[in-house]
């Protein structure tokens, strides 16, 4: 068995420690960075949404500037907020390198992604809905926890899954701030050492994660559609 | 008791004002089926938002209960519209929760036990006669169950008002009858106060003890359904009359110059309309004992408003010349409105 493993693929044996530690470095920035920005993007998704033209709490300002913001960060690429966050890294997290470096700049440009993903799922909303929950006596903080959020789990789910896919992206590219991962791995062995067999493995086990995440959103999705 | 005063409400389309409403005075008593009808556009729906602020008027009082609704607190408000219940065109209910699910919505936080409300859901789905779909999802239910479920929800508060926004307009005519019997009942058992909006003449006929005409944002024309019905003084409210009785049908064939309603020298025909007749006077059959002389009924429409008769006949007489004429004179003494459409008596 271990002999046929090392037939197929010497240098991932090889390099077994390298890698296991290159799969915990993308979990745990997926998870951290992901979590973070799950929670940022649904707060500004939900303000964008009831302080647009027209919404439950509408804020002309409120709404101008996040929308702004928003914009603006989505339209930077990655590789240069890595670099370009790297004082706020080093203000926020102490250090602007490795996994605790990478975390900034991921919910950076992860997040301004899934406000828009929440502000496209929450727009789905009927709005006979929420003209009927106001009309029940409901307050706006019940529109959005009982109206918009709980009618749109489906959606967030979806939303949720293409974010969390787009974030694996983004962590492969961490790796130049040194923050490891399997981008980072791959990269390192299979691209510079041209060892054929890390770059397979890594892709591999990319697919395998998305698969996972993607099963799980429409899982989750389809649980909550009626 | 609803008072609406000098209600305006103006909305901004790209620049230009538009008056959805303009200064229209309304009142509403405690009990009334209240029907507000008029064209899509006429800004009957903009009107009924204002009862429950859903819209707020640019100006004007809505004076509920001697309280003016506008003058409240947003938590004042939102106490308030528990006690106005609304249903809508397109129900608007939950997709994601179960119909009990729906029906408990406005409870939360209304200081009930969770075994209270789930006997209160019950209690309100049987009033709606629909107790058995408690677990279904509102996408397994017809368009009346859906309205029916809507109804349940907005009655779970207990309200003195139901505002009904086209509530019967997205469903068929028997589902549509059913929902009207459904609101007459409540009316009665609960003594709640509805108000209807609609484009349908019938549905106000069906159920309505009062109705208020809009045209342009304005009420052209209010009272009681059977003397807006009888003596309809605005030519819109005499075109929504007209769409709902079949006599509007005897117009066409008359422009389109049908066959039937060609007439033989020697014959008269001529529209005779019921206003609050009583009808079980047989005036047809004294009026051809008695004058000798023939109809021929093309075309007929009587009906039950409120709790009188009124419609119409279009007939062709023929016999003595003067025998007719009697005829037409007996019908205005009895109160029935003659309208002679063509008159070949003279011709040879």
């Amino acid at each position: 068995m271990q002999e046929t493993l090392i037939n197929i693929m010497p240098n991932v044996i090889e390099h077994w420690d390298d890698f296991i530690e290159a799969m915990k470095d993308t979990l745990l920035m997926e998870v951290w960075a992901g979590g973070i920005a799950f929670v940022l993007g649904l707060v500004l998704g939900v303000i964008l949404t009831v302080t647009k033209p027209g919404g439950i709490l509408e804020n002309k300002p409120v709404y101008k500037i996040i929308d702004t913001v928003t914009n603006l960060f989505r339209s930077i690429p990655f590789i240069i907020l890595l670099t370009a966050l790297m004082p706020v890294s080093r203000a926020i997290m102490g250090t602007a390198i490795y996994v605790r470096g990478a975390i900034v700049p991921l919910v950076f440009g992860c997040t301004p992604f899934f406000t828009r993903q929440v502000e496209a799922a929450l727009a789905e909303t009927d709005h006979g809905l929420i003209e009927a929950a106001i009309s029940m006596g409901s307050s706006p903080f019940e529109v959005i926890t009982r109206v918009y959020l709980k009618e749109s789990i489906a959606s967030l789910a979806r939303a949720v899954t293409i974010t969390a896919i787009s974030l694996l992206g983004l962590t492969a590219m961490a790796g130049a701030v040194g923050a490891g991962g399997l981008g980072d791995f791959a990269i390192r062995y299979g691209h510079d050492r041209n060892m054929t067999d890390i770059t397979w493995i890594t892709v591999i086990v990319l697919v395998i994660a998305v698969s996972i995440v993607q099963w799980l959103g429409g899982y989750i999705a389809k649980k909550n559609t009626h | 008791m609803i008072e609406l005063k000098h209600i305006v409400k103006e909305f901004n389309d790209s620049g230009r004002d538009v008056h959805a409403v303009n200064d229209v005075s309304l009142t509403i008593d405690d009990g009334d089926i209240f029907g507000i009808i008029g064209f899509s556009g006429a800004g009957k729906s903009t009107l009924v938002r204002c009862i429950n602020l859903l819209g707020r008027p640019t100006s004007g009082e809505v004076i509920i209960d001697g309280r003016d609704i506008t003058a409240l607190s947003q938590k004042e408000l939102r106490e308030a519209r528990k006690k106005i219940g609304m249903i809508f065109q397109h129900f608007n209910l939950m997709p994601s929760r179960t119909v009990a699910g729906n029906v408990a919505f406005p409870l939360k936080n209304s200081g009930l036990s969770k075994q209270e409300i789930k006997a209160k859901v019950k209690k309100l789905l049987d009033m709606v006669e629909i107790g058995d779909k408690e677990d279904a999802y509102p996408s397994q239910l017809s368009g009346g169950q859906m309205q029916r479920v809507a109804i349940a929800r907005a009655l779970a508060n207990d309200p003195k008002i139901l505002l009904c926004d086209e509530a019967t307009s997205a469903l068929d005519p028997q589902t549509t009858h059913s929902i009207l019997e459904l609101l007459k009942r409540l009316n009665k058992e609960l003594g709640i106060t509805i108000v209807v909006i609609t484009h349908e003449m019938d549905v106000v006929k069906t159920i309505c003890n009062k109705v208020a005409v809009m045209e342009h944002g304005r009420v052209v024309e209010t009272g009681d359904i059977l003397k807006v019905f009888t003596e309809p003084e605005a030519d819109i409210t005499r075109a929504f009359i007209r769409s709902t009785s079949n006599l509007s049908k005897a117009e066409d064939f008359l422009k389109a110059d049908n066959p039937v309603t060609r007439i033989k020298p020697g014959e008269l025909m001529a529209r005779l309309n019921y206003n609050n007749v009583r009808v079980s006077q047989p005036i047809i059959s004294t009026a051809i004992l008695k004058f000798q002389v023939y109809m021929n009924i093309v075309f007929a429409d009587v009906e039950i408003v409120g709790d009188s008769n009124i419609g119409g006949t279009v007939a062709i007489f023929s016999g003595e010349k003067e025998n007719i004429s009697r005829a037409l004179d007996y019908f205005k003494s009895v109160n029935v409105d003659v309208e002679v459409i063509k008159d070949a008596r003279d011709v040879d």
